[in-house]
């Protein structure tokens, strides 16, 4: 038993301690080790985030030639793209499919289940999760949830088609609102439903852990950025995955048991009656946007943390105004369930509450924008090292500051009547918690991965990776904003309207400038591969960091800290000192 | 390194603010009353967004460029912000509060005048039916009066978009039921919109409005258009296979015209 903050028994060994599994399966597949969950999250991401980039591709390519077969895809996807051109319904179930695996099982998966399993307990200086077997079980339970969805791929009716937002009644009716209405949206909501279960299980741990299973030393004003992030990521998932559950089961129930929670009576679908009465198709919009919004933040905040946390090692001096920062965290999860009607100002809600929802809106910028400002703050009087991982922490602070500002626009009543629903809300959300989330798992994956593989990453492949990716990035996602002045709607599998002729042109460029982007990511994943088998050797601590996990070795040991709990004497932010070492560590002794 | 991506970052966001700037592509004519003000605030909005977009990307590209590390030049202390996080702290509160308090409070009356005030007097009423793929307009016919709508009775086959029951509803009779919405230029319009089936949206860019459809609710939605002409119009909320394809013009005819075609329309009964 070792003392924790504040006199607290922590325990090491008894409650939460395992002793290394021996078989294979207990080691490296039902692991109740967080490292090897973390990665096992990490895996999935990555299945995840390739799957949802080639269906962006198909998309995009039907987007610019709407007509010109794609060579292969016709043996792929025999009903969807008979002779290799894909049908509307198909576009709409690849639209589906791409938003749902990429919000839940790459923006949340990745950033927050993943590294945060990897490295919340090593920050905190414990040897595991609080709860390791439910640590597992979280996980196990979001591989099933996305092999349920990826199934709807497969059922006869076709893969869902209403959006990752499946508004209701068109995903609640069934068959007569036509083809992906069937099974396949019941697999959408069950796999959404076993998201959720799995997600408030790792906030619970996450949230636990946090709070109670801190080594000696480490108070919560010691506690590193990115564990910050997570902690109050996890606060938020808490309520929102606790919204979303029980509005997919009400969504399951109107599908399959004959309720009516989210129909109206008087509904007329393929000429027929349906049997409905007495539900609100805006209950189903208050509570999946009740959980939609927050959600922005749950992708986000991880990346903020990972860039606060990467930042100071490399600009080689502490980051501006942690407390400060931690702060805006706080009020950005607290303010985050306060706006989620601004998805919803033309939607047929009292207009007046448009006025309500606009101000917590464009409220949340203020914390936003004072965090942009700490980060340029703290590069000031930097001696900045441009490794990869500083540079996609840099990319992401401009992708950041870009999507937040076409913000400003959406969060406006007035000027959304023009801008909602076009392409101008899809370049807005996918800079500002795509991309930018992205850039935050890039500069994580760059920064940890000696750490988690014992191996360092190629930099130089690393380097081209990140300026192909920063500048297609760009091309791909900046003119969606003209697109979007210009009155272009979003969700059309084709543009057959005589004013959106003169823009298929900008499609174009946009589908090339995507097919280009998603070509340079084979770099990274041949970078990952290659340094994974071949890499040099790491050293524990490459980058001169001062958090704990830079304490032990790469990779850590079964439990963390070979058997010595760290003891904290130090903040994590205590860089640019002059001498031989400008840093001092966490655990160093005083 | 960083000097690259100063440059890069700079690239970037003067070759996109310069697009927006240029109205390369932008929006179409406004052809309504209440539109003026929405390109107004959209176009204050565009400055403020622009201006922070722009400086806070050179801040950024200026301080990576002023503070890289050169190779093998001499090694100098890291210096800290001055005044700390404080001055900054201030100035995004009073800078972007500042901004939030402008834009709410000339936008909200936008928004106001459009949602939130009833339709002038005399306004010409049109209901609407938005269905899987197809919007339907109906105008009251000489009695004035809208035939009640039965919903068991809408069907497309008989082309009864309205469910409207003529044998024995006589205010059913003389309603007139067409495919796209025809209206008087400078004439207030106040539409009701019915979903017959599952969300849909009302938008005509050049009209500056957009309101969904709502199974289950009745939405009144009230504008004035300005210029003759033949627009586009075309759903926004996602609907089904056919939601591309799903559309309607609008006709906006000078009074006499308007006239006349509603005169045909009766005839044709």
């Amino acid at each position: 038993m070792a003392q924790g903050k504040g006199g607290r028994a922590v325990t090491h060994g008894a409650a939460t301690g395992h002793a290394p599994a021996q078989s294979f399966l207990r080691r490296h597949v039902f692991s109740v080790d967080h490292k090897v969950i973390g990665r096992q999250y990490l895996d999935l991401a990555l299945v995840a985030v390739v799957t949802g980039m080639v269906l962006s591709w198909i998309m995009r390519l039907h987007l610019g030639w709407p007509e010109t077969p794609v060579p292969g895809l016709g043996k792929l996807a025999p009903t969807g793209a008979a002779g290799g051109v894909i049908t509307p319904e198909f576009y709409l179930a690849l639209m589906t499919m791409h938003g749902t695996i990429m919000v839940f099982f790459v923006l949340t998966t990745a950033p927050f289940a993943g590294f945060g399993n990897f490295f919340l307990p090593i920050h905190v200086g414990a040897e595991d999760m609080a709860f390791p077997r439910i640590n597992m079980t979280s996980f196990w339970v979001t591989l099933a949830a996305f092999l349920v969805l990826v199934s709807a791929f497969f059922v006869g009716d076709g893969p869902p088609l209403s959006g990752w937002t499946a508004y209701a009644p068109l995903s609640a009716v069934g068959k007569d609102a036509g083809p992906g209405q069937g099974v396949g949206q019941t697999l959408w909501a069950v796999s959404i439903a076993m998201f959720c279960v799995a997600q408030l299980l790792g906030s619970l741990n996450f949230i636990a852990t946090t709070l109670d299973l801190r080594t000696r030393g480490m108070s919560l004003a010691r506690l590193p950025f990115a564990t910050w992030a997570w902690f109050i990521t996890s606060v938020i998932g808490l309520v929102a995955f606790a919204v979303l559950m029980p509005a997919c089961i009400l969504l399951i129930l109107d599908r399959v048991a004959g309720t009516s929670f989210f129909i109206p009576a008087g509904l007329v679908i393929s000429d027929r009656l349906q049997p409905h009465a007495g539900g609100s198709p805006l209950l189903w919009q208050h509570l999946f946007w009740f959980f939609g919004h927050p959600e922005v933040y749950i992708a986000i905040l991880p990346g903020f943390g990972i860039v606060s946390q990467i930042l100071p090692v490399f600009a080689r001096k502490p980051l501006l105004g942690p407390r400060v920062f931690i702060v805006c965290l706080i009020a950005i999860a607290f303010l985050s369930y306060t706006v989620w009607g601004h998805h919803m100002f033309l939607s047929g809600m009292n207009p007046v509450s448009a006025t309500l929802f606009s101000v917590p809106t464009l409220v949340i910028t203020i914390p936003a924008t004072i965090i942009c400002l700490l980060w340029i703050g703290t590069l000031y009087g930097a001696r900045l090292r441009f490794t990869t991982a500083a540079l996609f922490a840099l990319g992401f602070v401009s992708v950041f500051v870009s999507g937040g500002i076409s913000g400003f626009f959406l969060a406006q009543p007035s000027t959304d009547i023009y801008l909602h629903g076009t392409y101008f809300v899809v370049a807005h959300f996918h800079f500002v918690m795509g991309v930018a989330a992205m850039f935050g798992i890039f500069a994580g994956t760059y920064f940890w991965f000696p750490k988690m593989f014992g191996r360092m990453m190629n930099e130089t492949l690393g380097k081209w990776h990140f300026w192909l990716t920063f500048i297609g990035v760009y091309c791909v996602f900046m003119p969606m904003h003209y697109l979007g002045l210009a009155g272009n709607v979003r969700r059309y599998s084709a543009f057959t309207d005589d004013y959106l002729q003169p823009l298929i042109p900008l499609h174009r460029f946009i589908t090339i400038a995507a097919l280009f982007t998603g070509a340079v990511q084979l770099i990274f994943l041949f970078n990952l591969i290659r340094s994974r088998l071949r890499g040099p050797v790491a050293p524990a601590n490459p980058w001169e960091a001062t958090t704990l996990e830079w304490s032990t070795s790469s990779p850590p040991p079964h439990d963390n800290f070979g058997g010595h709990p760290p003891v904290v004497t130090h903040g994590p932010n205590e860089f640019g000192g002059v001498g031989p070492q400008d840093y001092v560590m966490q655990a160093e002794p005083r | 390194m960083g000097r690259l991506f100063a440059v890069v970052v700079t690239l970037i966001a003067l070759a996109s603010a310069t697009i927006f700037a240029l109205h390369i592509w932008w929006l179409p004519p406004d052809i309504s009353t209440h539109g003026a003000r929405i390109d107004r605030q959209l176009n204050e909005t565009m400055v403020v967004a622009g201006v922070l977009f722009v400086l806070g990307q050179l801040a950024l590209a200026f301080f990576v460029w002023r503070f890289s590390t050169r190779e093998g030049g001499p090694p100098r202390p890291s210096r800290a912000f001055p005044g700390g996080p404080t001055p900054l702290v201030v100035l995004a509160t009073v800078l972007v509060g500042v901004e939030i308090l402008v834009l709410t409070f000339v936008g909200s009356k936008v928004w106001a005048d459009v949602y939130q005030t009833p339709p002038a007097p005399g306004a010409l009423q049109i209901e609407v039916v938005g269905e899987q793929f197809a919007f339907y307009f109906r105008y009251a016919g000489a009695d004035g009066k809208f035939g009640a709508m039965h919903p068991e009775l809408m069907n497309d086959a008989t082309q009864n978009f309205f469910g409207l029951d003529p044998a024995n509803d006589t205010t059913a009779r003389d309603d007139i039921v067409v495919g796209s919405l025809v209206i008087p230029v400078n004439q207030p319009v106040v539409l009701r919109l019915h979903a017959k089936d599952v969300n849909h949206s009302f938008y005509v860019p050049e009209l500056r409005i957009q309101q969904d459809f709502v199974p289950g609710m009745v939405i009144p939605l009230h504008f004035t258009a300005t210029k003759p002409g033949k627009y586009e119009l075309v759903c926004t909320q996602l609907c089904g296979l056919g939601h591309y394809n799903m559309r309607a013009y609008v006709e906006v005819k000078t009074r006499p015209e308007f006239d006349q075609w509603l005169k045909e329309r009766a005839a044709e009964l």
